[in-house]
């Protein structure tokens, strides 16, 4: 029986249609029924160096990367020496025999295709090399060529000249892969036939955004949230949002926050780097009480570290940056698809709530893509802030205590007699700075109430796995797909496991957490870091000890790496 | 004029006590941003501006406590972020007059890489930049428009740098509206106010305002302090950094006024004349 659920690697110099190849499979793969889930990493620099696509593609839902490398794809030496390592026994390797001299075959199967030479030689065409690996792609393992055409012309819409050269590239790969001898079992063979779409995080945090009302984005490139930056400076115009490039971070959250006080729902995008610039506004939105929504798609090491790698390393600069004491709250997708949902929850927490909220995303949400059903509408509220009634306005206060420590928010131009002063100082209910101890107290408790409101409010977390499990997992973030798959593996062997993965880390959903706690030996918690803070977090909110599982070298969990140490856990106990 | 503007507008005509809170300025007696504060209220009538769409956005310090004593919306931010929070309230609702109000620490020091976006821009506020040449609220530092060898706490041996002049530097970053005002002449300021807010553009006012308890100048600038040379030509940029960069008395008046720029929340509302609503279901076709 074919294996269909492919794991593809393309590498190559940066440049030379790595990622454009993978791209074009990725989007024929899921226009015609099949379900991809992609990963790439690319050099920080502009030009030149190491580039690597990573497509997984099957006729059932995929969660993550996968473990290891089914197909390689060489154009490279380089690509060859620094992959061939995770090519399973039986394995592919496609390479350019031109430029890469192989060793042993180990077990492999392998295709020597001089792809630079058939472009240069036979097609005159050196840039259609990405076409021409579609083409032998599709040929080899089974993706429908005329959909691959439909594609190939639709991107070329508005390049009459260059198309018939890719057609001629693509249709000469396709043949091409005729005169192969298949000897390996990787083909896709039948699929479900629904187009999906293919999106990436950075693609479903914008559209959830603007879905949500945003309608104010002001922000400062940075690897790796710009996209949500170039997309909303293009999309806000047509919708008659605003689009703001600031100077800085701080610029960038000040005007977001200037935007809300009047009303405009507001949001800023950035990296850790920009992250830390923040913060002090943040300590504003808190205590000003104006809703506001921060994307930190994270990246990896501090100072300016790795940028096109991942790490969820600022879960507690999310947690705890800033001075003195205020609330905030963090929700982390766990998936691209959760990126468009939890950035409309974001908005929905920012309004009600009158706070910061801040949307941890990673390098790998922001730039992987997935196929994902058309969202579902009716999962999608869109909430709106408070505002005063007009019988609230005789004697009004702005920040007047409630009990579920939500007050009302006049708007100025709006409210005539809502006039009040969003003070930076500690104030009393009217707004007025009050530096009174009996004053601090009882407005910090209002803005902090907030926090439990919230936590009485969040919906169920939904535990999978055994009912009567003996380790459980609690992940947060992007790792859940690896989870999920290291769960279902861990089930079929035996293993007696059940996951948990909170997508509101602050404030924490306490009674399901506790219990879920409660119901297991041990708990792991697998994140990509390497201190363990989400760890930490539950050790500190729960009291109890935790076992870290920590990989920090810039990339995602692989299932196995996970499944492994549910295994050692089982059987060994640590 | 601008009283005429405003009759046509309305019919109840609003007086200086209805921009004011009721709240009592915390400021030192004789602290010049009274004067800058008495000012800004008589513009304010002068302008018959209605107070609830008028937002006064200030940084932190002394002169920063502005927006609490009046009765218009406000923010008291953070150090150094009037410009761009203004920037953002005005972006998002250009019909409010928004006003960015705050010390020479605020605009020439921990906010100063503010400036020169914020002008360049050409959004349509109003800066009014109170300079004390030091940190009153900190209790007597040197601050950036401190003149060299000032002694103070932080420098005991006198100040090294060369004060900033920040009328040159909003001429340099291309603000629309340049002038300056002295809070002892609080008349002749308000008149400054009222053109800076009449202005479709990014106005600076800079303003000298004396700190009673620390760096006590008013009689510097009563002796000083002078009237615009009447020859002068505030069409004429060249002119006016000239001026500015060579005077060695404190000229008050409008140095440079440019009204052929479009403000910036106009012109980014021009791109898409036909703005839609958002369809998620359209949005997301993209991605099939």
């Amino acid at each position: 029986m074919p294996k269909n659920d492919i794991i593809i690697r393309i590498g190559g110099e940066g440049g030379e249609g790595v990622i454009s190849a993978g791209d074009m499979f990725t989007s024929g793969a899921a226009r015609t029924g099949f379900h991809v889930f992609t990963f790439r990493t690319y050099p920080a620099e502009i030009k030149g160096g190491h580039a690597w696509y990573q497509i997984r593609v099957s006729d059932k839902p995929v969660l993550s990367i996968g473990d290891g490398v089914d197909v390689l794809i060489a154009f490279d030496g380089e690509a060859y020496e620094r992959h061939i390592g995770e090519v399973h026994e039986h394995g592919v390797v496609i390479y350019d025999p031109d430029r890469v001299n192989v060793g042993e075959s180990n077990g492999r199967i392998r295709y020597p295709v001089p792809l630079q030479r058939i472009a240069r030689e036979k097609l005159d065409f050196q840039r259609g090399k990405n076409v021409l690996t579609l083409g032998i792609m599709a040929g080899l393992f089974g993706l429908d060529p005329a959909s691959l055409e439909d594609l190939v012309r639709g991107r070329l819409k508005r390049r009459a000249e260059l198309l018939s050269k890719n057609l001629d590239a693509l249709h000469y790969g396709y043949e091409y892969t005729r005169e192969i001898r298949k000897e390996d079992g990787y083909y896709l063979g039948t699929s479900d036939n629904v187009s999906r779409l293919v999106m990436s995080g950075n693609d479903a945090i914008v559209a959830g955004a603007l879905h949500a009302g945003c309608r104010f984005y002001a922000g400062y490139p940075i690897t790796p949230a710009s996209e949500i930056l170039e997309t909303m400076a293009r999309e806000l115009p047509t919708l008659g949002g605003i689009f703001l490039q600031a100077e800085d971070e701080m610029a960038s959250l000040a005007s977001c926050l200037g935007a809300s006080f009047t009303g405009t729902k507001a949001m800023t995008a950035t990296s850790g780097p920009g992250f830390s610039l923040m913060t002090e506004l943040m300590g504003l939105a808190s205590m000003a009480e104006i809703p506001v929504v921060i994307v930190d798609a994270q990246r990896a090491g501090p100072s300016t570290g790795m940028p096109t790698k991942l790490e969820q390393g600022d879960l507690y600069q999310a947690l705890y940056g800033g001075h003195g004491d205020f609330p905030r709250v963090i929700v982390a997708p766990g998936s691209v698809e959760d990126c468009f949902y939890e950035i409309v929850h974001a908005f929905n927490l920012a309004e009600r709530y009158q706070m910061p909220v801040i949307l941890l995303s990673d390098q790998s949400l922001s730039h992987r893509t997935e196929t994902l059903q058309m969202p579902d509408l009716s999962r999608l509220t869109v909430v709106d802030r408070e505002r005063p009634r007009s019988g609230d306005l005789e004697s009004y206060s702005r920040f007047r205590v409630t009990e579920s420590g939500v007050s009302p928010m006049a708007l100025p131009g709006v409210d005539v007699e809502g006039a009040y002063v969003a003070p930076g100082l500690e104030h009393d209910e009217s707004g007025h700075p009050d530096l009174e101890p009996s004053i601090h107290e009882l407005m910090t408790q209002k803005r902090f109430r907030k926090l439990t409101t919230i936590q009485s409010e969040l919906g169920p977390v939904p535990r999978y796995g055994s009912e009567k499990p003996k380790v459980g997992i609690i992940g947060w973030g992007a790792t859940e797909g690896a989870i999920r798959e290291a769960v279902e593996r861990a089930l079929a062997a035996g293993y007696e496991v059940a996951a948990l993965h909170p997508r509101v880390l602050n404030p924490l959903p306490e009674k399901e957490l506790g219990a879920f706690i409660d119901s297991v030996e041990q708990v792991i918690v697998p994140e990509v870091n390497y201190q363990g803070q989400m760890a930490h977090h539950l050790a500190a909110t729960f009291g109890f000890r935790p076992i870290p599982l920590n990989k920090y070298g810039g990339l995602p969990f692989a299932p196995g790496e996970i499944f492994r140490k549910i295994e050692e856990v089982l059987d060994h106990g640590h | 004029m601008a009283t005429d503007i405003a009759l046509e507008r309305q019919d109840v005509l609003l007086e200086a006590k209805d921009y004011k809170s009721g709240v009592k300025p915390v400021w030192c007696p004789g602290c010049g941003d009274f004067g800058v504060l008495s000012a800004t209220y008589k513009a304010l009538t002068a302008l018959q501006l209605k107070p609830h769409e008028v937002v006064v956005v200030s940084g932190i310090g002394c002169s920063s406590r502005i927006p609490y004593f009046m009765r218009t919306y406000g923010i008291h931010g953070v150090h150094g972020r009037p410009l761009p929070i203004a920037t953002g309230v005005k972006m998002a609702n250009p019909s409010l007059t928004v006003f960015a109000m705050g010390g020479d620490g605020d605009l020439m020091s921990i906010g100063a890489g503010h400036m020169p976006h914020a002008a360049a821009r050409n959004v349509d506020i109003t800066v009014i930049m109170m300079d004390n040449q030091t940190y009153g609220l900190t209790k007597a530092q040197t601050s950036p428009t401190s003149a060299t060898g000032h002694i103070s706490k932080s420098t005991p041996f006198g100040a090294i740098a060369r004060p900033f002049k920040p009328v040159v530097l909003a001429l340099a970053y291309g603000a629309t509206f340049v002038a300056r005002g002295y809070s002892a002449r609080a008349n002749e300021l308000s008149e400054l106010i009222v053109q800076g807010v009449q202005h479709h553009g990014f106005s600076f006012i800079h303003v000298q305002s004396p700190c009673t308890e620390f760096h006590n100048t008013y009689d510097y600038y009563d002796k000083v302090a002078e009237e615009m040379p009447p020859e002068h030509d505030t069409s004429d940029l060249a002119a006016a950094l000239h001026l500015a960069l060579t005077e060695e008395r404190v000229h008050l008046g409008v140095f440079y006024r440019d009204e052929s720029k479009e403000p910036f929340e106009q012109r980014s509302r021009e791109f898409v004349p036909d703005a839609s609503e958002f369809s998620l279901e359209e949005y997301l076709r993209r991605f099939a």
